[in-house]
C-alpha cells in the first residue's frame, strides 16, 4: 500500500450503550498537518466516537486505519502505542507529581532499576521547547494553572511519540489570552505534520484554527467541508438541525426599583470591597478573566464561602447570611459554574436533585409530598423540555444540557427573587443554550434580580443590560448599555 | 411489574443469595426429625388406638427436658383411651427393666410399651422375648421419624433471627453513617459501654437483683444515652474538626472500650434480676423474640425515614455529593450529627439487648462486632464511598452472615474455618454485587 494515506481515517463505526445508539457508522478522516474540527451537539457522539479513538470504548463494529494500516483499539494503552494521545477536559495528571513526572507516568526512564531524573527534566525541557513555552518542572501539578496543566498534557502526548492529539474542549477553563497561546502551540504542532483533532462548542475558534469541520449529530456525519465553505451560521444550523433565527432571544428591559444591593463584600485577596446593586428585571453581566473573583464573589453572596465583610441587602432589608441555606432562605439561587461537583448529586436521581432544595416546602411533618413533587418536576419537566426517560433517571447520565435544565428546574421550584447564573451555558449546545436564554429573560421579565457570570463575551453582551468587569478581586468597570459595547472595550477593563 | 422487579434486583440482589444460601443449609442438614414432647405423645396415642380394649401401656422415657412432658401427656391420653398404663419409667435403661420386672412378676401380659425415640432404641427391648417370656409380645410404640432439614426447623431460623438481632440492629447505624460517606468503627466498644454501664446503673442504682421494671428502663435508658452523647462527640469531631470518621471513631472504640473495662473492673456484672431477660430472651409476640420484634419495628421505621422522609433525603444528598448538598441548602453539619449519634445510639440499645440476652453486663462483649456489622452493611449492597444503600439491604445482609454463620454450625465446621469462609463471602458477595452494577 504505497499510494499516500490519510493520517486517519475512520470507516462506518457503530457504538451502542444499552438503550442508546451512540453512534451509527460515523466516517472521520484526518491528514498529517492538519487541524479537524470536531462540531455537534452534546449527545451528538463526538466524545464517544474520541474514546473509541483513545480505546476508552470498543466500537460495536468499523474500520480504523492510520497511515493505511488497520488497527485494532481495545484498550488505552493500545491506543497510546499508535500514536492517538487524547487529552480530555479533565485532565488525567496526578495533582500531587510534578510536571516532570506526570510527563514520564507509565513510561518512566530509568538506568539499572532507578529513575534516571536528570535525563528524565532533560526530555521535559526539550519537549517544552518544541513547543515554544516553559513550566515549571519541579512544582506539582495542582499547583500549575489550568493552561499550564494542558501544556503538561500536550507535553505528554509527544513524550509518547503521539501523531494525533484529541483535544476535547481544551479552551473551556482558558482566558482569552492563553487561548492565544494555546492556538499557537497547535500551529507549531501542524508544522511537525501531527494531526489534531479539535473539539468545541465556541464557533470562532473554529474559524481561527481549524482547516476543516467535520459535524456530527445523533451519531451520523452531517457534513464535512474545508473551514472556507462554510459560515457560522450553518454550522450551527447542521448542528441544531433546523434553522435558527438568532443566537440570542430578543427582550425587553424596564428596568424597576433596586433588589439586591451588596457593599463592600471582601475576603482575602479574592474579593476586595466590592459593590454593586441589581434592579428588578435587570440581567447584571459579570466580566473578567478566570481568577479574577467573580465567582468568588457570587459565592459571598450566596454564603457558600464566609465574607470578612460587606452587607448584603434584598429590598432594602439587610440579611444575614452565614450559609447557603440562609441565603436560600432568603430567596437567592445560585447556579455553579461546576454542574457535577456542586450543582448536583450526580448518582441521584433527577427527582431527587431537583427536590433536594425544595423538600422545606414539600415535605409535611418531615414527610416528602412525592407526589406533589413528581407533579412538579413533571412540569418543569414540560416547560424546560428536559429529555429524561423517567424521573428515576439518574443525573450522571444525561447530557451537559440537561444537566443543567434540571439544576435551573429546582431554582425556578424555589421561586428565588434572587438568581445567579455562573457559566450556565458552560458545555451546552446551541439548541440548550437559546432555551436557558429564554429562561433567563423571562426571571427578569418576571421582576426578578439576576446576575450572570460568562468567560463568553459575546454572550454577556448579548444578554446581559449592564456590565461589571472585575479585575484581581476588584470591580474595574462598568458597561452601563451593555449591547452597545464591543469585546474590546470589556478586555481592556478585565486586564486593566 | 417489570420494571418494579428490576429494581428490585437491582436493590435487592442478594436476597437471591440468601435464599441459596438458605437452600444449600436445608439440603446438607437434612436428617431424621423425631417429634418430642407433647406431639410426640399424642402421635403414640394415636397408635395406641389399634391395640384392641383395655391394654396394658408401659410408658419408657429418657431424662431429656421434653421426656417429663412426653410422659405426662401421654399417661393423660392413654387413660382417656381406656388402657390401663402399668407404670412410667423415666431415666436409663435399668429404671425401664426395673419396672418389666414388676410387670413381669405380677403376672401379667404387657400389650405396649410406649416410649420416646431414643428410649426406643435400647438394647433392652430388642432382648425382651428372651428376657421376660412371661409379658407375651408387647409392641414397641414410638414416635414415627421424618426427613426435614435441621436449618429449617422453626427453633433454628428463631435462633438465627435472635443471634443477629443484635448485629442488625446496630447496622441500621451503620448503614446511615455509611450512606453519608463515613463509618462508624465505635460501635463494637459501645455495645460493651452500654452492657457495662446498664449492668452497673441496675446494681447500684436500681436495686441489683431486685430492681424494679421503671428501674431497669430507667438504667437501659441512661446507658443509650451515654453512648449517644459518645456519638455527639464524634460527630462534633467530624463535622468542626474535619478529622475523618476512620480516626474520630477509631479513637472512640479505644476510648470506649477502655472505659467499659475500667467501670466493669475487669468483671462481669451479673447482679440483676431475673426479669432482666425479657428482652434478649423473651417472646411475647407470636412467638418471635423480643429482641427480634424490636429489629423488625426499627427497620421499618428505618426504611421509612430513608425512603420518604426528608432527613433521609438529606442523608442521601450529603453521601453523594456533599457540597452539591451544602449548595442547595442541605444542613450538611447538622446530617452528619444526627447519623454518628443514631449510630452511638443503637450501638447502645445492641449493648442493653446483649445484656440481658446474656443476663451480665461485660466489657468484653461486641469485640470485632464493628467489622460484622459493617460487613452486614457492605454485604446488602451500600457503597462505602456514599450516596447509596438501602435499610432492607442491610437486613438481609445482616442475615446473610447469620445464616453461613448458623449453617455452618449445623454442619460442624470448625469456628476457625468458619472465619475464613466468612470472609470469602462477604468478599464473593460484594463482587457479585459489582458485577452486577458493572453490566
Amino acid at each position: 500500500m504505497k499510494r499516500s494515506a490519510p493520517l486517519l481515517e475512520m470507516r462506518g463505526v457503530v457504538k451502542s450503550f444499552p438503550g442508546v445508539q451512540a453512534l451509527r457508522g460515523v466516517n472521520l478522516t484526518l491528514g498529517a498537518g492538519e487541524v479537524l474540527a470536531l462540531l455537534g451537539e452534546n449527545g451528538a457522539g463526538k466524545s464517544t466516537l474520541m474514546k473509541v479513538l483513545g480505546g476508552a470504548h470498543v466500537a460495536d463494529e468499523g474500520r480504523i486505519e492510520i497511515e493505511g494500516q488497520a488497527i485494532t483499539l481495545g484498550t488505552p494503552l493500545e491506543s497510546r502505542e499508535a500514536g492517538v494521545s487524547v487529552i480530555y477536559q479533565e485532565f488525567n495528571l496526578i495533582p500531587e507529581l510534578t510536571a516532570v513526572e506526570n510527563i514520564f507516568l507509565g513510561k518512566e526512564t530509568t538506568r539499572g532499576g532507578f529513575i534516571d531524573r536528570k535525563k528524565e527534566r532533560q526530555r521535559a525541557r526539550e519537549l517544552f521547547q518544541r513547543l515554544g513555552t516553559e513550566v515549571d518542572l519541579e512544582a506539582p501539578c495542582r499547583s500549575l494553572t489550568t493552561a499550564q496543566q494542558q501544556l503538561v498534557e500536550i507535553a505528554k502526548a509527544l513524550a509518547f511519540d503521539a501523531r494525533i492529539i484529541v483535544m476535547d474542549e481544551p479552551s473551556a477553563a482558558l482566558t482569552s489570552h492563553e487561548v492565544a497561546r494555546l492556538f499557537a502551540i497547535i500551529r507549531e504542532l501542524k508544522s511537525q505534520a501531527l494531526g489534531i483533532i479539535y473539539i468545541t462548542h465556541r464557533l470562532d475558534e473554529v474559524f481561527a484554527i481549524a482547516d476543516r469541520v467535520s459535524i456530527l449529530r445523533d451519531g451520523s456525519n452531517v457534513a464535512e467541508r474545508p473551514v472556507d465553505q462554510i459560515t457560522r451560521r450553518e454550522m450551527i444550523e447542521m448542528m441544531v438541525g433546523r434553522e435558527l433565527k438568532d443566537e440570542f432571544p430578543p427582550r425587553q428591559f424596564n428596568p424597576g426599583k433596586i433588589r439586591l444591593e451588596v457593599k463592600g463584600l471582601c475576603r482575602e485577596r479574592a474579593v476586595r470591597n466590592v459593590s454593586f446593586n441589581v434592579r428588578s428585571g435587570e440581567i447584571l453581566g459579570l466580566a473578567g478573566l478566570v481568577g479574577a473573583g467573580r465567582t468568588e464573589t457570587v459565592r459571598l453572596i450566596f454564603g457558600a464561602d464566609a465574607r470578612e465583610a460587606g452587607e448584603i441587602r434584598l429590598d432594602g432589608n439587610l440579611l444575614a447570611i452565614r450559609s447557603p441555606s440562609d441565603a436560600i432562605g432568603a430567596g437567592i439561587g445560585l447556579l455553579t459554574e461546576d454542574r457535577k461537583l456542586q450543582g448536583l448529586v450526580l448518582p441521584h436521581s433527577v427527582l431527587e436533585n431537583f427536590g433536594l432544595p425544595n423538600l422545606e416546602r414539600l415535605s409535611r411533618h418531615g414527610f416528602v409530598q412525592s407526589r406533589q413533587e413528581r407533579e412538579e418536576f413533571g412540569n418543569y419537566v414540560n416547560v424546560l423540555g428536559i429529555r429524561i426517560p423517567h424521573q428515576e433517571q439518574p443525573a450522571v447520565h444525561l447530557s451537559g444540557g440537561n444537566q443543567q435544565k434540571v439544576v435551573l428546574a429546582k431554582w425556578l421550584a424555589r421561586n428565588c427573587e434572587v438568581l445567579i447564573f455562573d457559566e450556565p451555558t458552560r458545555g451546552i449546545d446551541a439548541g440548550a443554550k437559546y432555551e436557558i436564554y429564554r429562561l433567563m429573560n423571562d426571571l427578569a421579565a418576571r421582576g426578578k434580580a439576576v446576575i450572570m457570570i460568562s468567560s463568553e463575551l459575546p454572550e454577556l453582551i448579548g444578554m446581559a443590560d449592564r456590565i461589571l468587569v472585575m479585575h484581581d478581586g476588584r470591580i474595574t468597570g462598568e458597561i452601563a448599555d451593555a449591547r452597545g459595547s464591543t469585546q474590546e472595550e470589556i478586555m481592556q477593563m478585565a486586564v486593566a | 411489574m417489570k420494571v418494579f422487579f428490576k429494581k428490585f434486583v437491582a436493590d435487592y440482589g442478594m436476597v437471591f443469595v440468601l435464599l441459596l444460601l438458605c437452600a444449600f443449609f436445608s439440603v446438607v442438614t437434612i436428617s431424621d426429625q423425631s417429634p418430642t414432647g407433647e406431639a410426640a405423645a399424642a402421635q403414640v396415642a394415636a397408635d395406641a388406638k389399634a391395640l384392641g380394649p383395655a391394654p396394658l401401656v408401659l410408658i419408657v422415657v429418657g431424662d431429656q427436658p421434653d421426656d417429663a412432658a412426653f410422659a405426662a401427656m401421654l399417661e393423660k391420653d392413654l387413660a382417656a383411651l381406656g388402657a390401663r398404663v402399668a407404670g412410667v419409667a423415666k431415666g436409663e435403661p435399668k429404671d425401664a427393666r426395673a419396672e418389666l420386672e414388676g410387670i413381669a412378676a405380677s403376672g401379667e401380659k404387657l400389650d405396649a410399651i410406649a416410649c420416646t425415640k431414643s428410649a426406643g432404641t435400647w438394647l433392652l427391648f430388642a432382648d425382651l422375648k428372651t428376657d421376660f417370656p412371661s409379658l407375651g409380645s408387647p409392641r414397641l410404640l414410638a414416635p414415627h421419624s421424618y426427613r426435614w432439614p435441621n436449618f429449617l426447623k422453626s427453633e433454628n431460623l428463631l435462633n438465627i433471627a435472635n443471634q443477629i438481632a443484635v448485629i442488625a440492629i446496630i447496622a441500621i447505624g451503620m448503614t446511615l453513617v455509611i450512606i453519608t460517606g463515613g463509618i462508624d468503627l465505635s460501635v463494637g466498644s459501645l455495645l460493651a459501654l452500654s452492657a457495662v454501664l446498664a449492668a452497673r446503673f441496675i446494681r447500684d442504682f436500681a436495686g441489683g437483683v431486685n430492681a424494679s421494671a421503671g428501674g431497669m428502663l430507667l438504667a437501659c435508658l441512661a446507658a443509650i444515652l451515654a453512648c449517644g452523647a459518645a456519638g455527639a462527640f464524634s460527630g462534633l469531631m467530624i463535622t468542626r474538626f474535619h478529622i475523618p470518621p476512620f480516626i474520630v471513631t477509631l479513637a472512640m472504640m479505644l476510648v470506649g472500650s477502655g472505659l467499659a473495662y475500667t467501670l466493669a473492673g475487669g468483671q462481669s456484672i451479673y447482679q440483676l434480676p431475673d426479669s432482666f431477660i425479657w428482652l434478649g430472651r423473651g417472646a411475647d409476640f407470636f412467638g418471635l423474640p423480643n429482641a427480634v420484634v424490636l429489629m423488625l419495628v426499627l427497620y421499618a421505621a428505618a426504611h421509612v425515614l430513608m425512603s420518604r422522609m426528608k432527613l433521609g433525603r438529606y442523608i442521601y444528598s450529603v453521601g453523594g455529593n456533599s457540597e452539591a448538598a451544602r449548595l442547595s441548602g442541605v444542613p450538611v453539619r447538622r446530617v452528619l450529627m444526627i447519623a454518628y449519634i443514631v449510630s452511638a445510639l443503637l450501638a447502645g440499645l445492641g449493648g442493653v439487648i446483649m445484656a440481658s440476652q446474656l443476663k451480665s453486663g461485660s466489657a468484653t462483649y461486641g469485640n470485632m462486632y464493628e467489622l460484622y456489622v459493617i460487613a452486614a452493611v457492605v454485604v446488602g449492597g451500600a457503597s462505602l464511598s456514599g450516596g447509596m444503600g438501602k435499610m432492607p439491604g442491610t437486613l438481609i445482609g445482616a442475615f446473610t452472615i447469620a445464616v453461613i454463620q448458623n449453617g455452618m454450625n449445623l454442619t460442624n465446621v470448625e469456628s476457625y474455618t468458619q472465619k475464613v469462609v466468612l470472609g470469602l463471602v462477604i468478599l464473593g458477595a460484594v463482587l457479585l454485587d459489582k458485577i452486577r452494577h458493572a453490566r
